[in-house]
């Protein structure tokens, strides 16, 4: 891995977001959208929050957290997107780019824009609902990492079908993650989940992620156990889709369709 | 005897049922300018994608400057480029953005000067700040020769690359070339559909039809060999089955 190849990628998607302001729109727009109402949608349901204590600190928490997640995944995917909407991918792989430094730099990119929605979200809640998300504390951070290496895996994921199955498949990429969703106990405790419904929930990272965020509001304890499920379940999900990843970069190069996604 | 810097031995690609490349055999040497001719389908883009590691050989081997490209691929692709009218750069960004992004992809000591160097060279330096979006297509073909040109390629690999230049910028770029090559000998492989410009560009040409070599040569031998006037006359005999070797 040669870091000045991974830079080279990373600066080319700064400069991208530098000149084409309108591409701020994901990082911006959509959060933004999100947060006023469902952040309103709160605040009227938290009138009737009869035995449901810190409602909106777990409604928008959750809120928060899932666009941290989303963002990280469509880090991955529009990075990749990009080069192909430009024609730009075939210049990258005659260069001696790798395909692990290709995955790191997308990476990179996706981790600056979850920074740079998150500090408008969680300050955006703080301004007009007065949530201060950092009130669930400093186990909010290994949380937050998970989330992301969540999005990655699904990220990576959805770029291999892309890149295997053609810009056809693009949809995938705005659409893949709310697929787990409903399993990801965002806004609800995974007990409210039909029991089959429970059994896969457990096998999905930010489950653990969110029902840990739950503990940690309702009982002020640190939930190292829903931690360390969440982790080790990111690892392998993580490694697993680097693999399909490459697994899918090969068959492309055997079936000379590296020059053709994209058209 | 001119050093060999790329030996392709038996290169056969299959898709499916489709053989796109047959067992195909050459060399390249080291400052010649190699010109792969054939008709639409004759096997010429596998083969160069395949020489860039970008397509996987069904079997063969290929061996550039002496490394199996497949064990070597990255140090191959350091020392080589390429530059095809099929493959465009980000279009938001300006010319210069774009090649700091190769230049750094490459490793390029001393970029800024290198960049503006090609471009002065290329005749389109005043473009440097330009928006890559509002280039027009000729002009995008010398930023992606420039890009090419970049690392000091020993190798460059050019597909079509001047499909979209108008015959004066076509022809400049051609002289370029070859001065390039002249001052550093540069090694060339090139595809063309323009049969003038083959026979101009090209000290050898090897000439594809259905995945197979069916001629090898100068561009006069080929002609001589096929009975033609010119390259042209040669290409339709092939493509159209009339072709008879003499």
């Amino acid at each position: 891995m040669k870091l000045h190849r991974i830079l080279a990628l990373v600066n080319r998607h700064l400069m991208l977001y530098k000149r084409s302001p309108q591409r701020m729109m994901e990082i911006i727009y959509w959060p933004l959208l999100d947060l006023l109402v469902w952040g309103f949608i709160t605040l009227y349901l938290a009138r009737y929050k009869e035995g449901l204590p810190a409602f909106v600190t777990f409604f928008l928490g959750a809120l928060i957290l899932w666009d941290i997640l989303f963002r990280a995944q469509q880090g991955i995917c529009i990075s990749f997107l990009e080069e192909i909407w430009s024609r730009n991918l075939l210049n990258l792989f005659v260069s001696p780019l790798r395909v692990g430094e290709f995955l790191s730099a997308t990476m990179l990119v996706s981790i600056i824009k979850v920074i740079g929605a998150a500090i408008m979200t969680v300050g955006l809640a703080y301004l007009l609902y007065s949530f201060n998300l950092f009130i669930i504390g400093l186990s909010l951070i290994p949380f937050v990492l998970n989330l992301v290496v969540t999005g990655w895996a699904v990220g990576i994921f959805t770029t291999a079908i892309i890149l295997r199955f053609g810009q056809e498949a693009e949809v995938l990429a705005w659409g893949l993650a709310f697929l787990f969703q409903p399993v990801s106990a965002v806004f609800y405790p995974v007990s409210v989940l039909p029991p089959f419904l429970q059994t896969i929930a457990h096998g999905i990272p930010a489950s653990h992620v969110f029902e840990g965020m739950r503990a940690v509001i309702e009982t002020k304890a640190f939930p190292l156990n829903e931690l360390i499920w969440a982790a080790g379940l990111n690892v392998v999900y993580l490694v697993g889709a680097i693999l399909f990843f490459n697994v899918m970069f090969r068959i492309v190069k055997m079936k000379g369709l590296l020059v053709r996604v994209g058209e | 005897m001119p050093q060999t810097v790329v030996e392709v031995r038996n290169l056969t690609k299959r898709f499916e049922r489709v053989t796109a490349v047959h067992e195909i055999s050459f060399e390249i040497y080291q400052g010649e300018i190699l010109g792969i001719l054939g008709p639409n389908g004759a096997g010429k883009t596998t083969t160069i994608q395949m020489l860039l590691g970008v397509t996987t050989p069904t079997s063969g081997q290929i061996r550039i400057f002496g490394l199996d490209l497949g064990r070597h691929r990255e140090e191959i692709l350091g020392r080589v480029n390429f530059s095809s009218t099929y493959v465009s750069l980000p279009q938001s960004l300006t010319v210069r953005e774009n090649l700091r992004v190769f230049a750094q992809l490459y490793q390029v000591r001393n970029f800024r000067e290198k960049i503006d160097h090609l471009l002065s060279v290329f005749e389109i330096l005043h473009l440097r700040d330009t928006v890559t979006r509002k280039l027009s297509t000729g002009q995008l073909t010398r930023v992606s020769l420039v890009k090419a040109l970049l690392n000091d390629p020993k190798i460059l690999f050019l597909d079509e690359p001047t499909a979209s230049l108008d015959p004066d910028i076509a022809d400049k770029t051609r002289s370029l070339l070859k001065s390039i090559r002249a001052q550093s000998g540069l090694t060339i492989l090139y595809t063309s559909h323009n049969m003038k410009e083959m026979e101009e560009m090209s000290d050898r040409i090897i000439f594809l039809n259905k995945g197979r070599i069916i001629s090898t040569g100068t561009p006069d031998e080929i002609m001589k060999r096929f009975q033609g006037e010119d390259l042209e006359e040669v290409f339709l005999k092939v493509a159209r089955g009339k072709a008879g070797l003499t």
